[in-house]
């Protein structure tokens, strides 16, 4: 038979890296992303990618990175892809490496390794502090060589809509619409591999691009597929509050010596540079000694909560600690961290050289996602997922510079195993559905366009963005969750009185967002109910009222199907896989 | 007390064929505000400063942070990014338009595809065997790292085109942001195979002759990249490679 049709949703590394696997067998692969994909959300990524290569002496291996990963996750994440993922990292960075990812090096010209947080090791790959930068480009200028030799062709511009789905559950396409002319059109495809990324839009401003809505996510979502452990947000410990979005402010600051702090008296009034070493509380150091301002995310956010909400230690009473790098020499910064130390400048117009950076933590990363099988198949047999928007790789909390070789792992195994799948699947059914579907979404527009209600959009989404920070990121209560979920009810029936502002045919964007709002506000309801069902805390998920992890109850993957009822989506728990580490006690006070 | 405002002027066409309008806008001003934020802010509530009620403003951006490179466009006349662009070191009223050298799809937006297309016509890519595991790349020391890295920055924001007097329908110049990915990629050890076809792309229509040094690039690029540096290395590689050619004809 011809070699099976696949389709790629996204272009970030996930996505990039599962087409140049199929491009690469000799597969057909159409790629399709909002944005041209270079300019996708992998782009920000900053500090590094992970990988155990061991070339600083100290004995690291690839168990050593499995382990710290699982431990790191609060022991949420199934063993076995975590595994092959940390057994897979250092022929990863090799191959980025071949790829001319301009890596920073040692003097004998290998590479560069520096520490992250959650690890007692140099583990970190970095090409100064715009990684995701250099991996996304060498990833596209990869895909781009494909394009030239005609095995990939792109579809940018487009933004996915939904699966195509057969009368059997089979997926057999997409359907997606041109940002551009608005047009609505089907693509027939044989498998297809979601890497849309995260979910950042939802809570208002986040690390995250625009492109982040989870839109997709929640479209298939809403078409059958699990989602699974959508509790699990992780909240950043050191990003830039803006008006339009939190900046991030790499954790490899951190790694490079950078000390977190506050005066020890409230409303010390000094100019900084006058408060001498013994009336700064590095409050991170002195509560972790072994790991210090390197503990995980979800540890170093917490503590900052504390010190502002609970002891009242905020900069000026402002929620802000400072972030110094001013002790380091201005030399190895812009070597090392250039890029980061720019992003602060030009958007503070303070410069981190001379003072301390004013940092707040920020909502960053989605662990949870489409629940997928080892293979990366969602259980709507074609539709695969990759990269952050799936769940598999980070259990309850990521560890840094995990991400990225999360995405390109994932994308790696998704391309290979969707050819694999589609080679063996029974022939279409006349069209598998596509009329059909392509009609569901052509009715959703045409709804819209029409719609001549009282809601502004952009508001709403305003609205959903407060509730759930304040509800549903670091402090979690069943209250305050059950207030969010009534708010998105509210938001949901306020959705039904929508007024476009625009009813162009052309490059509409504010339509274009509507339609993924819809998708935002069913996807935040599987995220906070999730978090009501979930009494414990574990990793990124902590309920004051509920402090310990309880691993009778709760060592399990939250699983939702999407009911489309008020009461939300249904919820089943599925065991983790613990074959390998036996689940112990997640303490940094001291080394585990 | 009066609140303090924000006054913006914003060029919008509603379509490639449509006629060209000014909209002002009077926001709310607030601390750190930038070009992007107040667009944000027109979303969510489409209201000229007249009152007159309006479409939200069609412009593309993603990651604002100034590396993504979707938010370029013209700001009181200059082009560079939205996101960085904050109100509170900008003239007012603040005057946005949308670049000016590429084919205009609605409002802010243009397509800059070209720039894309360039970098196949140069193939900037390092051809690797495959993606399978064949160990370690080649060793490349700090000092190379150092060269290379800048001329990676590039967020492919084709600001540096915009600003080119040459850049421009007559002369084809494939601008300076190419040129800077063809000293990268000839840098590379692996990179450098394909160096000759790469210098061979750039001598003819629309290649590096064209360039007339106004040296306005180097000044518009938000990410600092040495491109006056790159057009000079590539110029003097394509003259040599002419000359080989030439000579071996």
């Amino acid at each position: 038979m011809a070699s099976p049709k696949i389709i790629v949703v996204g272009g970030g590394l996930a996505g990039l890296a599962a087409v140049i696997k199929i491009a690469e067998a000799g597969g057909n692969v159409d790629l399709f992303s909002i944005v041209p994909v270079k300019r996708s959300h992998s782009v920000c990524a900053q500090g590094g990618i992970n990988a155990a290569k061991d070339l600083k002496g100290e004995g690291d291996s690839t168990d050593k990175h499995f382990d710290d990963t699982i431990y790191g996750g609060d022991f949420l994440a199934n063993q076995t892809p975590v595994k092959a993922m940390c057994e897979a990292a250092p022929a990863i960075i090799d191959l980025l490496d071949r790829m001319g990812v301009p890596f920073n090096r040692t003097p004998e010209g290998l590479l560069d390794f520096r520490r992250f947080g959650g690890t007692l090791y140099q583990r970190t790959a970095f090409a100064g502090a715009t990684t995701g930068q250099q991996l996304l480009y060498a990833l596209d200028e990869q895909v781009r060589r494909f394009e030239s030799e005609g095995k990939v062709k792109k579809y940018e511009g487009w933004e996915f809509l939904s699966a195509i789905i057969d009368s059997k559950g089979v997926a057999r396409g997409i359907t997606a619409m041109n940002l551009r002319t608005m047009e609505l059109k089907a693509f027939p495809a044989d498998a297809i591999i979601l890497a849309t990324g995260g979910v950042g839009a939802i809570f208002g401003k986040s690390t995250n691009s625009v492109v982040c809505t989870g839109s997709a996510q929640s479209a298939v979502f809403q078409q059958g597929v699990y989602y699974a452990n959508g509790e699990f947000i992780q909240v950043h410990p050191t990003s830039i509050p803006g008006e339009d979005k939190l900046r991030l402010m790499s954790e490899s600051a951190r790694g490079e010596g950078g000390r977190v702090w506050v005066p020890r008296t409230a409303g010390d009034k000094r100019p900084i540079k006058q408060i001498p070493e013994s009336d700064r509380l590095y409050f991170l150091e002195e509560w972790y000694p072994k790991y210090g301002n390197l503990v995980p995310r979800d540890v170093a956010t917490r503590a900052i909560h504390k010190v502002v909400y609970q002891l009242g230690l905020g900069i000026d009473g402002q929620p802000m600690v400072y972030l110094d790098l001013t002790h380091i020499d201005r030399e190895t910064l812009d070597r090392k961290l250039g890029g980061i130390l720019e992003i602060y400048e030009k958007f503070v117009g303070v410069d981190p050289h001379l003072e301390p950076m004013k940092i707040f933590p920020g909502m960053h990363y989605t662990m949870g996602g489409l629940w997928v099988d080892f293979n990366q198949m969602t259980n709507i047999p074609g539709i695969f997922a990759a990269g952050e928007c799936e769940y598999q790789y980070h259990g309850a909390n990521r560890l840094g510079a995990n991400s990225l070789v999360s995405c390109i792992h994932g994308g790696f195994i998704s391309g290979p195993n969707a050819i694999r799948y589609a080679k063996s699947l029974p022939a279409i059914e006349g069209d598998g559905g596509a009329a059909a579907e392509l009609q569901r979404q052509a009715e959703i527009n045409a709804g819209l366009m029409k719609s001549d209600g009282t809601e502004n959009p952009f508001k709403l989404w305003r609205e959903l963005g407060a509730t759930m920070t304040e509800h549903v990121t670091v402090t979690r209560y069943n209250k305050g969750l059950k207030l969010a979920d009534d708010k998105v009810l509210e938001l949901l029936d306020r959705y039904k009185k929508i007024n476009l502002s625009d009813r162009s045919q052309w490059a509409n964007t504010s339509f274009a967002f509507t339609r993924q709002l819809k998708n935002m506000l069913e996807l935040s309801r599987t995220i906070t109910l999730g978090g009501l069902l979930r009494d414990e805390s574990r990793g990124a998920h902590y309920k004051p009222d509920f402090p310990d992890r309880n691993d009778e109850k709760f060592l399990k993957t939250t699983k939702a199907s999407f009911t489309g009822t008020t009461e939300g989506p249904k919820f089943e728990f599925e065991d983790v896989d613990i074959q390998y580490i036996k689940p112990r006690k997640r303490s940094y006070d001291a080394a585990k | 007390m009066a609140t303090r405002t924000v006054q913006f002027e914003i060029r919008r066409q509603a379509a490639p064929d449509a006629p060209a309008v000014w909209e002002k806008f009077e926001l709310e001003w607030r601390p750190g505000m930038n070009v992007i934020s107040s667009m944000m802010e027109i979303s969510a509530n489409p209201v000229t400063a007249d009152g007159k009620p309006t479409t939200p403003i069609t412009y593309d951006s993603n990651c604002l942070e100034e590396i993504c490179g979707s938010c370029a466009m013209r700001i009181n006349g200059k082009a560079r990014m939205a996101c960085s662009a904050l109100v509170d070191n900008l003239e007012q009223p603040i005057r946005v338009e949308p670049l000016s050298k590429f084919p205009l799809v609605r409002d802010l937006q243009v397509d800059r595809s070209v720039l894309f297309e360039n970098l196949i016509r140069v193939k900037a890519w390092v051809p690797v065997d495959g993606t399978y595991d064949l160990g370690s790349g080649p060793r490349v020391y700090p000092q190379q790292q150092e060269v290379n890295y800048p001329l990676s920055n590039c967020i492919s924001c084709t600001c540096c085109m915009e600003v080119c007097p040459q850049f421009n329908d007559v002369t084809n110049f494939v601008g300076a942001a190419t040129i800077a990915q063809v000293k990268l990629f000839n840098n590379h050890p692996t990179g450098k195979v394909l160096k000759e076809e790469r210098l061979r792309a750039l001598s003819g229509d629309g290649g590096i002759q064209e360039c007339g040094f106004a040296q306005n690039c180097v000044q518009a690029c938000p990410k600092q990249l040495p491109l006056t540096e790159a057009i000079s290395d590539i110029g003097r590689d394509v003259v040599v490679q002419k000359l080989s050619d030439w000579v071996r004809s």
